[in-house]
């Protein structure tokens, strides 16, 4: 998977899952605010990705995969 | 002590999925009972079932809010959305009353299977979700309907194993003749997922008779050979008679009495003096005379000792006092955790639209069910007053004594 592959399937589980349009996710946006996470929805948010990517946002670095793009990174490198 | 009506009534079960559908259903006899292959496949002893759909809440509820649900509190925010349109609740009303809350259920079996298998393959239990917590809770029908309507009386599960929806309504209305609450959101839900039954499929307690599914729960008749599992939800909205006129509800239906008990005996047997006493109890208390009974909506689940036992204690109590019993379990199958609401809201059906359901598949009856009058079809009746047993595991006994309105 290219990361521009990585991007378009992110892009699409997470709309999918948080029940927002697509068109609202930008590289630079708030993962939280776009997608409206509370404490709760974030935990869905990890068990997500990892089922999807097979990857697990560590609870320190969650702190500093604040925007889509910096998620786009972490998935990139350990993918 | 005030009175205590039912204003409102609202159900989701395999015999449809709103009052006029199971009103139907139980006139023309319909059996909600299918034969599920993939119970076999995961080695099941009996596959049979009753079909219950879950309903699809996208759209209706907040992506949070189903997340935090299982499919028996979907079940029962379906019952309990028409159960306040009838009673002419809406949101505004709930927000400025103290509105209570107490539903019967005790399992949650799926979510809890999902989370620890979960557990067992991630070795990470973030992965489990935010919603596995609420969803495997006992108490999660009633965390969830009393946040979902913003709910703020009494707010709580009752677990009296197939007796809960029952007892939840019983005990609804002592706080209301107490005056403790004014209304009470009260009902009983039940899980349908093969993975909530299997233990109980494991110590033979299910009907085999899998050639014909229909045929498969057959309370009170000589040749049954074990009970079939249901479910879904049933909500009643119950209200104190002043209150209830103040503010111009449609008054349906009075609680009259409430008897319960505990047998103190075998875990899973039920014996007939505990019954007896469940039923001599609400009798008295409702303050009348057996005569005044036109209708007795049995716990009979198609087991051989249990409808043998229940047959007993209503002929001890009733004698040659000959009423019509029935069980619409034949239709149901065991609706178990909610079966103490949901036939509360049949048997109202039937009062109202004056008629008796068949006890479906009673063919021939036993030496014990003999003594009592079951119709095998369904009769044309005008009844005011009816009485509903339900028994649980562990001994657990409730009965109910509702008079029209």
């Amino acid at each position: 998977m290219n990361k521009n592959e990585l991007i378009a399937k992110v892009n699409s589980v997470l709309a999918e899952e948080f029940e927002v349009e697509e068109s609202i996710i930008t590289p630079e946006a708030n993962i939280k605010q776009t997608l409206q996470l509370d404490s709760l929805s974030l935990v869905d948010m990890v068990a997500l990705i990892e089922s999807e990517f097979g990857v697990k946002i560590q609870p320190a670095d969650l702190a500093q995969v604040k925007t889509f793009d910096a998620l786009y990174d972490y998935l990139a490198e350990r993918v | 002590m005030k009175r205590v009506v039912i204003t409102g009534m609202g159900i989701w079960s395999c015999l449809g999925k709103s009052l006029d559908e199971v009103r139907d259903s139980l006139y023309t006899g319909k059996s909600g009972i299918i034969l599920d292959p993939l119970r076999k496949e995961m080695g099941f002893r009996s596959g049979l079932t009753a079909k219950v759909d879950i309903p699809d809440l996208k759209g209706v509820l907040s992506r949070s809010q189903r997340t935090y649900m299982p499919e028996q509190a979907k079940y029962a925010y379906c019952a309990t959305v028409e159960a306040m349109r009838n009673a002419g609740i809406d949101q505004d009303y709930l927000d400025k009353h103290d509105v209570g809350l107490l539903y019967g259920n005790d399992s949650s079996v799926d979510p809890a299977v999902r989370a620890v298998d979960t557990i067992r393959e991630k070795h990470d239990t973030t992965l489990c979700g935010s919603g596995a917590i609420f969803q495997l809770m006992n108490s999660t029908v009633t965390m969830n309907l009393g946040t979902i309507f913003r709910l703020r009386g009494i707010n709580l599960t009752v677990s009296g194993a197939c007796a809960s929806g029952a007892h939840a309504i019983g005990l609804g209305a002592l706080l209301i003749q107490t005056g403790l609450q004014d209304m009470i959101v009260c009902g009983g839900a039940q899980e349908v997922n093969p993975y909530s039954v299997g233990s109980f499929d494991g110590i033979s307690a299910f009907s085999i008779r899998e050639d014909a599914p229909e045929k498969a729960s057959r309370p009170f008749d000589r040749d049954r050979d074990g009970l079939v599992p249901g479910g879904g939800a049933a909500t009643v909205i119950i209200e104190e008679y002043e209150h209830a006129v103040k503010r111009g509800a449609p008054i349906i239906a009075e609680v009259l009495g409430y008897g319960f008990s505990a047998n103190g005996d075998h875990i899973s047997s039920p014996n007939v003096a505990g019954p007896s006493k469940s039923l001599r109890m609400a009798i008295e208390r409702a303050g009348i005379n057996i005569d005044e009974i036109g209708y007795i909506n049995a716990h009979a689940t198609s087991t051989h000792v249990g409808d043998t036992n229940e047959a007993k204690a209503i002929y001890d109590v009733f004698g040659d006092r000959r009423v019509e019993v029935t069980s619409t379990k034949s239709q149901t199958g065991h609706e178990m955790w909610m079966a103490g609401a949901s036939e509360i809201i049949y048997s109202m059906l039937m009062m109202k639209n004056d008629f008796i359901a068949a006890n479906l598949n009673f063919e021939n009856p036993d030496e014990d069910s003999a003594k009592l009058l079951i119709p095998g079809k369904r009769i044309e009746k005008h009844f005011d007053t009816f009485l509903s047993n339900s028994f649980g595991f562990g001994g657990t006994n409730a009965t109910l004594i509702v008079r029209n309105m």
